[in-house]
């Protein structure tokens, strides 16, 4: 069975320096895998080609079998950093990726899943960061794609506004079918949203290990806690000495 | 245990004053003029070299009946037409410098070496070759705001956030969607700034070539001032000229309070 998205590359350097190397991934429909590992093992890099932002690379990326050259409508991509643009009102912001005319009704429902409804009007200073990353989501959400990356996307958000972040995260992957791959460097968050986390290795490489997360969903952050699998991946993060 | 409250006594609303509230920015002028008109006529400036103001405003309403009019609409459309030139030939040359690399590499040494020249030290080689007509004036005044423009839409193009950038290309809009919806209006700040200087070298370099060759204008009034000993003839173009300035310069102020009203920055604290 082919993959729904599947990143095979065979190299990828900046300059001298090797980021990746005989990396493998598929994503399967509807599901969640967080990638974990060190900074610097190249997280974000993986992400910018599948998102197809970064051309210079040897490899292949593949959505549903056919190969990918070049950004994909069916592949969104969540930055770290909200990243909206501050002269469009947060309802315009949802829209930019839409070609013609923007779709008031679906606007005013994306902004209602968020938790921002009667926010459309306004401009993104008067949003806190939370807030402001809500709306990257909305924008993210959109264009309804297929395939939804997420690179660290609630790092610089605190711990309450994350919990709740990563509830919705949950919660539109589920309604709208998204196959979802996460970048975190937080095991909790990686337990909590994942169907199988991936851990990188320091060196460029294949993956260094898996791990299904076979909890039930709904989740409990109490159960999670207590999982077996995070004794796991920590001793997994310090055999690649990222920890 | 039931928590303890204490009563507080609401904070009184002061009274609210009714002032004339007069921009405090007028206060400086005022006190010059109301000074200067003591002086004078108390005899402690010499009124040949420096009228007092009341006698300034007679003298403007005395010009304002022979022909003041004139003169105000030469400077005026001078400055507007010299302008217009110059800031729509920055606009291009700029966007296509900051957007092509090449062009770039083309373009910018010669407009470098061109801008390092004091635009003054064109006149005599205008006058040469266009002979005292409108059109030396009108392109010293557009070599004056080209300048302040140009920088102003390249540095502000060049300095766009990359991270916005890449959003538009995540939802792959064309080159020249991207231009429009990120680039220029990201980089708007930075033209603004520049139009506004480009808008106060144009009345500068009004008048510096309306002193050397002209028949009718505000520089053309200082330079016949000179030629008769009318200092209230000079002081009242400069007046004009101050006024004027202040005018064009509030009115770009204003548009750009308007069109920037997004930005989150210091200048637009009140208004979140």
């Amino acid at each position: 069975m082919t993959a729904l998205l599947e990143l095979a590359i065979d190299e990828k350097r900046y300059g001298e320096r090797r980021i990746l190397h005989g990396f493998h991934l598929r994503l399967e429909a509807g599901e969640i895998v967080s990638l974990i590992g060190a900074s610097g093992c190249g997280k974000s890099s993986l992400l910018s080609i599948a998102a197809g932002l970064d051309p210079a690379y040897r490899g292949s990326v593949r959505l549903r079998g056919g190969a990918v050259r070049g950004t994909h409508a069916e592949i969104g991509l969540i930055f770290q950093e909200p990243r909206l643009f501050p002269w469009l009102t947060v309802e315009q912001n949802i829209a930019f990726g839409a070609n013609g005319a923007p779709d008031a009704g679906r606007i005013a429902a994306l902004l209602e899943e968020v938790g921002l409804a009667g926010y459309g009007k306004s401009l993104p200073k008067q949003l806190s960061g939370g807030q402001a990353q809500r709306v990257a989501i909305a924008r993210g959400l959109y264009t309804q794609p297929r395939v939804l990356l997420l690179d660290e996307p609630f790092s610089a958000v605190d711990a309450f506004t994350r919990m709740r972040l990563q509830d919705l995260l949950a919660r539109v992957a589920a309604q709208h079918r998204l196959s979802v791959l996460l970048v975190t460097h937080d095991i909790d968050e990686a337990l909590y949203l994942s169907d199988r986390i991936v851990l990188m290795d320091g060196v460029p490489g294949p993956a260094r290990a898996e791990f299904e997360v076979n909890h039930e969903r709904p989740r409990e952050r109490a159960v999670l806690a207590t999982s077996r699998l995070k004794p796991a991946i920590l001793d997994s993060l310090h055999a690649v000495h990222a920890i | 245990m039931k928590p303890h409250t204490i009563e507080l006594p609401l904070p009184s609303t002061p009274p609210r004053k009714i002032l004339l509230r007069l921009p405090l920015g007028l206060l400086l002028p005022l006190l010059a003029v109301a000074g200067l008109e003591l002086g004078v006529r108390s005899g402690l400036v010499p009124a040949n070299l420096m009228p007092a103001p009341s006698e300034i405003g007679s003298t403007l309403l005395w010009l304002a009946e022979h022909g003041l009019g004139a003169h105000l609409a030469a400077s005026c459309l001078r400055v507007a037409g010299g302008f217009v030139a110059g800031a729509v030939l920055a606009l291009l040359l700029g966007a296509l410098v900051a957007l092509n690399a090449r062009a770039e590499r083309l373009l910018d040494p010669t407009f470098q070496a061109l801008r390092a020249i004091p635009s003054l030290a064109w006149v005599p080689l205008l006058l040469l070759w266009f002979g005292i007509d409108e059109t030396p004036k009108l392109i010293l005044i557009a070599i004056g705001a080209f300048f302040p423009v140009y920088m102003g839409v390249v540095s502000g193009i060049r300095g766009v956030d990359r991270k916005l950038i890449e959003v538009g290309q995540l939802y792959r809009l064309a080159p020249l969607a991207l231009a429009r919806r990120v680039m220029l209006p990201a980089a708007l700040p930075a033209i603004l700034t520049g139009l506004r200087n480009g808008l106060s070298l144009a009345w500068m370099f009004m008048v510096a070539a309306e002193l050397i060759a002209a028949s009718r204008g505000l520089g053309y009034l200082l330079s016949d001032g000179r030629e008769s000993s009318r200092a209230d003839i000079m002081l009242g173009a400069i007046v004009l000229l101050a006024l004027l300035g202040k005018l064009s310069d509030t009115a770009m102020g204003a548009l750009e309070g308007r069109l920037l009203s997004w930005r989150d920055s210091y200048a637009n604290r009140g208004a979140r």
